[in-house]
């Protein structure tokens, strides 16, 4: 080697700053890219659920003897930056798979990519239901049950109520239409007299509570769907409840019921709200479900969101998947991800389906009660995403041809 | 009659807030002339201080007591942040100061998270305030009736202040005539403290009294500050009446939009101030800027050269060095340095129009998106081959731009950066609203290179024959006579126009150019990165490529190429730390205060010196 | 001597304030002429209107019997009226030559041209307009460090380059030391005399006035009370009304 050659070498290397992770070949690898910082309250606890996951894989022996390590890393919540990130984490530390994104449009862009380059993703948290249907790829898998499956349940829920006027409340961006167009089409069919009497989109994190509340109200609609969630739905809560505006009217509630959005409305939790959620506190002793919140309870020092159980799942599948290939390559990891099955994980047997590279994890429905000043789901159960999916040739229309 | 009436409440009761955080930044423009991004972040303050002081304090007054003490304690650390990070940079060239406000932003955004935790925090209740009165049969929540009393005394007691005491006349006669307050023996720099301070304490206040109504959360700064600058620019900046005009007609506008028309909620505002600055360019109570009264503080411009034989030398052994990189360098660094090519180009294209025009453009972004969803939607709808598709990216974003600057161009300084902001603001909705077309923020996907150019390398060197070329493109044309021509109409309108110069053309022209450019950046992204989203055409993507033109240095030529280094090398490094964003603040701030004339423009001032050569050197 | 500019009933009103009331006069060719007057007498307003930074309430303004009233600044300098200002208004970031570089561009119609360098272009033509007005030396000096009586050096340089018929120049030695005065009203009379270039000025030294005007005309809130040789202004008891009224200035100048 030149001397001029071996400066440029140190050059470069100043420039990019290859991290010191990659020496150690030991481990095997996954790249995980996340919102950290722009979507913390959402990210902090999928990443403690991903620890807990490691730890047991790691002291059970890792996977094909081997530790598995999870590479973090903070993607600021820009699609680009993201697939950057992603080709580092694949050409340079070693990755031998990538996962993560709880935003959807991030999530897409990881999907193009790793078809593209010909890597394998496992989308954790996006919902979007392009993800594996219009624009789903060979490449991609995904956890996580998406919109569709989840305002499926609710107009199900829906459909056994008199009501017959609706109106929706979701933010105005893709998750929010997508979820208000699946609710609407679920329910269509299975009550055809229903009628859409306000559709209202208030700005993602920008809601106008009041003029929301007061617009709806104004429809005099016989229930409402709600899809805000986060500062909006604090937001809609406090004003829907000051001005009557959920007295006796149904509200079905996308996502509400998840202990993100739930625990900081404490007392004011809408009581009564058919939702979607998480009730970690209501599992019986002795169940996989109660079993895997203690054991998060105890390792992350707080009680579990269902980011953590998805975190969870995440590196569950990935530990199932690694050892059902027996080589890290991606076309033996791809073959090994199609028809994975896992049994024993918190929610039962999860698997990964062949039609459409989604898992099989459901949601849990209930309605929401207040005890002990808190928001709780009550007479909730859990629903596997088995009826509440297109039919398998209404996939494969949907999904690209290979 | 009744509903609507109760609409008008609502919307009264949305501007109270929205009032006392707009006249904050305000009054800090009117008399620092400081456009403060970080305005947003002082509100947050407000509500998370509100919120921690409203849990130690119970009642009645302890509630209000909270909401007082909150606006004291935020004005304490606006006063603070002047001092320390402000003050120093006041003699830099004009808007440098809002590259470290965009480093405090960062820094606030860490530190709250350090200090309250990533959960939302719903903001208490008012005591005896809950639930609702009925007017007229329909329901208005107490809290909000409240609020819309005492925004009235608010607005009289800032009215008092600064038309009846003699720091009002200081603070008028500093928005008038920063050097009038000097000749009045008045210490500047306590008094732009002072209002920094004040300032700060307004938007504290805001972010404590719309609690009952919210809460606290980390996305807050954001999430208002585009309304915030949406009043100040409508209301006139630097008018306290008109940011309250302003504030009402936007807020009650705004109820009206979520009833009449919900899918309007994105814009509404931004078609609002567009329309406002069309037909009164300067606000409703705004008065004209006096040319280069955004300081043509600091050193003037040194006369520009092209590089000597020894700078060209460097250049083209850079340029070698970057064409001989597939050699010896691994795949991610040529990746790295696409996207830093990439964005190098964006900002330079911005440093065009920036420096050589004096056109501070607050929303590029949509030239460089622009371009990359021009390109995107012909791939992904007609199957365009992409050496074709490609081509339509500077095409369409040159398109564009002649089609907002048109609108653009016959205003200056701060409300052609605010007319600018909007227009981005209306193209990143049509992207973001327009699903059939568009897709929303799902993107278009699947947007990759012809398989040619699908290898990293050669996409490698694509980038760099397009994107180096396109730099030196530009470079060529400042020092060509149109680049002279609008350099003179930036220093001298009035003596430019009295020698045949059609100002406002070349400008027009320079900024068709520039979005050009940009849009030729987007093409190469877009074919890299394989998709593209809104995101692209964001309020923050402008702010970073405006960042980094400051960054690197405004009068200087190679100042947005560098600065465009210099960021994407200082992300890639420290977004792999826990607490990136307050060091990447910390070192914007730095950076900021150790070389106010941008990084080239204080390392040219640095190597002047060490020559211990004159001003004949710098032939 | 042919009439190369002529002004007809020029009036300007703000808010039904007259500051320029009716103005009539006309400029020979070869002629340099002074607008004298008070403070806020309106010669800046007339002046503004002449050179279309203002637009007349009423009257007409011919340049060499062609009707430029309410045309842009831009228009009438292309038509041959070249112009200076009271506060200069040089190009800072550039060096002295590439200023009058800047405007031989413009001349030459080749503002939107992007591929020579502008520095290359009339670089020799530029320089003889320098040495016209002695700043040969400090050609390649930044604007931005030149003294002031330089700067109002290189505006006249700047308003020769298009060799324009008439020249408007506003308050030309304003802010000047004295001996600079005299030096530059002397340069403007030797480019009138050997270039028959046309001169319109106002100004407040009376010196200069009285030195170099071939004749001089003074306005008074509005409206032109004298116009003629310096004598007959000198003589004209309006005048000498005003001024012992309002000013000491044409005291002063009549100990000259």
């Amino acid at each position: 080697m030149t001397l001029t050659r071996r400066m440029m070498l140190a050059a470069a290397t100043a420039l990019a700053l290859a991290p010191a992770a990659a020496m150690a070949q030991e481990t095997i690898k996954i790249g995980e890219i996340n919102h950290y910082k722009r979507m913390a309250a959402f990210a902090d606890p999928y990443k403690k659920g991903i620890e807990l996951a490691l730890k047991e894989i790691n002291d059970a022996g890792g996977v094909m003897g081997k530790p598995l390590e999870f590479i973090y890393r903070d993607d600021q919540g820009d699609p680009a930056e993201a697939v950057k990130i992603a080709e580092e984490l694949m050409t340079r530390d070693g990755a031998v798979m990538l996962t993560g994104s709880i935003l959807s449009h991030v999530g897409l862009a990881l999907s193009s990519f790793a078809a593209e380059k010909g890597y394998l993703y496992l989308a954790a948290e996006p919902l979007a239901d392009s993800l594996v249907w219009g624009s789903g790829n060979k490449n991609t898998f995904r956890l996580r049950a998406s919109t569709w499956i989840q305002a499926a349940m609710l107009a199900e829920e829906a459909a056994k109520s008199d009501a017959v006027t609706y109106a929706t409340i979701a933010p105005n961006y893709a998750y929010g239409q997508d979820a208000v167009a699946a609710f609407k089409e679920n329910l269509k069919r299975l009550k055809p007299e229903v009628e859409f009497v306000a559709e209202q989109w208030p700005g993602l994190f920008k809601i106008d509570a009041g003029a929301e509340v007061q617009a709806i109200e104004r429809a005099k609609p016989d229930a409402i769907y709600n899809v805000t969630f986060g500062t909006d739905l604090a937001k809609f809560v406090r004003e829907g409840t000051d001005r009557g505006l959920f007295d006796g009217r149904p509200v079905y509630g996308l996502l509400t019921g998840e202990p993100e959005y739930l625990e900081p409305l404490a007392d004011e939790a809408p009581e009564g709200w058919f939702v979607t959620g998480y009730p970690w506190y209501a599992f019986e002793d002795g169940t996989p479900e109660k079993a895997f919140v203690d054991a998060y309870t105890a390792d992350a020092g707080e009680t579990p969101k269902i980011g953590s159980l998805v975190g969870y799942l995440t590196a569950k599948s990935i530990a199932a998947a690694i050892e059902k290939a027996g080589a890290t390559d991606t076309d033996s990891l791809i073959a090994a991800f199609e028809g994975l099955e896992i049994p024993d994980t918190p929610i039962g047997t999860l698997a990964y389906r062949e039609v459409d590279n989604q898992s099989t994890m459901g949601a849990y429905v209930g309605t929401i009660a207040i005890e002990d000043g808190k928001g709780v789901m009550v007479d909730w159960t859990y629903k596997g995403p088995d009826g509440y999916m297109p039919t398998d040739d209404e996939i494969k229309a949907m999904r690209p041809a290979e | 009659m009744a509903f609507l009436f109760a609409q008008f409440l609502t919307g009264l009761a949305n501007a109270s807030s929205l009032f006392l955080v707009a006249s904050g930044l305000s009054l800090i423009f009117g008399v620092t002339r400081i456009v403060n991004f970080a305005h947003g972040s002082f509100y947050m303050l407000g509500a998370f201080i509100g919120v921690t002081l409203m849990e130690l304090l119970p009642g009645h007054v302890g509630f209000w007591g909270a909401i007082l003490l909150t606006g004291l304690a935020v004005g304490a650390i606006g006063a603070f942040v002047e001092m320390v990070v402000l003050r120093p940079i006041y003699r830099a060239p004009e808007l440098f100061q809002l590259v470290a406000t965009f480093g405090v932003i960062l820094v606030i955004q860490d530190l709250a998270l350090m200090i309250w935790g990533a959960e939302d925090r719903l903001g208490p209740r008012a005591p005896g305030l809950r639930g609702v009165w009925r007017i007229f049969g329909e329901p208005v929540p107490k809290y909000d009736i409240v609020i819309i009393a005492i925004t009235p005394f608010i607005l009289f007691a800032l009215w008092y202040l600064i038309t009846r005491t003699r720091v009002g006349v200081l603070v008028r006669a500093a928005t008038q005539d920063r050097e009038m307050v000097g000749a009045l023996g008045v210490n500047q720099a306590w008094l732009f403290t002072g209002v920094f301070a004040l300032g700060s304490a307004l938007a504290g206040w805001g972010g404590a009294l719309q609690l009952p109504k919210g809460g606290a959360d980390l996305l807050m700064d954001f999430n208002i500050i585009g309304a915030v600058f949406v009043v100040v620019v409508i209301g006139g900046m630097g008018s306290l009446p008109g940011a309250f005009i302003a504030a009402v007609l936007i807020s009650v506008l705004n109820v009206l939009g979520v009833t009449y028309l919900p899918q309007s909620t994105l814009v509404l505002m931004f078609v609002v101030m567009a329309v406002v600055l069309i037909i009164r360019p300067y606000g409703l109570l705004g008065r004209e800027e006096v040319a280069g009264e955004h300081g043509q503080v600091g050193a003037p411009e040194t006369p520009i050269r092209p590089y000597g034989t020894t700078g060209q030398m460097l250049v083209i052994a850079l340029l070698a060095l970057l064409a001989a990189l597939p050699l010896f360098a691994d795949r991610f660094l040529l990746i790295l340095m696409i996207d830093m090519v990439v964005f190098a180009l964006f900002a330079a294209s911005l440093h065009f129009i920036l420096g050589s025009g004096g056109l501070v453009s607050f929303g590029h972004a949509a030239f460089f998106g622009g371009g990359a969803y021009a390109a995107a939607l012909l791939v992904f709808h007609t199957d365009t081959p992409m050496e074709l598709a490609f081509l339509f990216a500077p095409l369409a974003a040159g398109l564009l731009a002649l089609g907002i600057g048109w609108f653009c161009i016959r205003l200056t300084g701060v409300y052609f950066a605010m007319l600018t902001l909007a227009f981005s603001q209306l193209v990143w909705s049509l992207a973001f609203q327009w699903r059939e077309v568009t897709r929303g923020d799902d993107g278009l996907v699947n947007i990759w290179p012809s398989p040619w150019l699908s290898g990293t390398v050669p996409y490698y060197y694509f980038t760099l024959a397009l994107g180096i070329g396109g730099i030196l493109v530009l470079r060529h044309i400042i020092h060509s006579p149109f680049g002279y021509a609008l350099r003179a109409g930036r220093d001298s309108p009035r003596q430019a126009e009295a020698m045949g110069i059609d100002v406002k053309r070349i400008q027009f022209a320079a900024f068709a150019l520039a979005g050009v450019m940009a849009g030729l950046a987007g093409g190469i992204f877009v074919f890299s990165k394989g998709s593209v989203f809104p995101t692209e055409l964001e309020i923050a993507a402008s702010f970073d490529a405006l960042i980094v033109v400051f960054l690197g240095g405004v009068k200087t030529l190679a100042g947005g190429v560098v600065g465009a280094g210099f960021m994407t090398v200082a992300e890639d490094w420290l977004t792999r730390l826990e607490y990136w964003r307050l060091v990447l603040g910390l070192v914007i701030i730095a950076v900021v205060i150790i070389a106010p004339e941008g990084i080239v423009g204080s390392l040219r001032r640095l190597w002047t010196r060490l020559r211990g050569t004159d001003e004949e050197a710098l032939q | 001597m042919t009439e190369i500019l002529r002004v007809e009933n020029l009036k300007k009103s703000y808010d039904g304030f007259l500051a320029v009331n009716g103005v009539s006069f006309a400029v020979k060719q070869g002629e340099l002429k002074a607008l004298i007057g008070p403070n806020g007498a309106g010669k800046s307003t007339c002046f503004n209107m002449l050179m279309g930074q203002l637009k007349p309430t009423a009257g007409e303004v011919f340049f060499d019997g062609a009707r430029i009233t309410g045309k842009r600044p831009r228009e009438i300098w292309r038509m041959g009226v070249g112009r200076t200002f009271q506060i200069t208004g040089t190009y800072q970031s550039m060096t002295v030559i590439e200023n009058v570089q800047m405007a031989l561009i413009s001349h030459h119609r080749r503002l939107y041209s992007v591929l020579p360098r502008a520095w290359k272009l009339y670089r020799e033509e530029a320089f003889e307009f320098l040495k016209t007005v002695s700043m040969q030396d400090q050609a390649d000096r930044p604007c931005s460090i030149l003294a002031y009586g330089d700067l109002k050096r290189l505006e006249l340089a700047i308003a020769l380059t298009h060799r324009p018929r008439l020249l408007l120049m506003d308050e030309p030695t304003a802010g000047m030391a004295p001996t600079a005065r005299v030096e530059l009203m002397q340069l403007v009379a030797d480019i009138v005399s050997e270039q028959g270039v046309s001169v319109l000025f106002t100004e407040h030294d009376m010196d200069v006035v009285f030195a170099h005007a071939h004749h001089i005309m003074v306005l008074n809130r509005g409206e032109l009370i004298a116009d003629g040789s310096a004598a007959e202004v000198r003589a004209n008891p309006q005048v000498q009304e005003v001024y012992l009224g309002g000013g000491t200035l044409f005291k002063e100048a009549s100990h000259a």
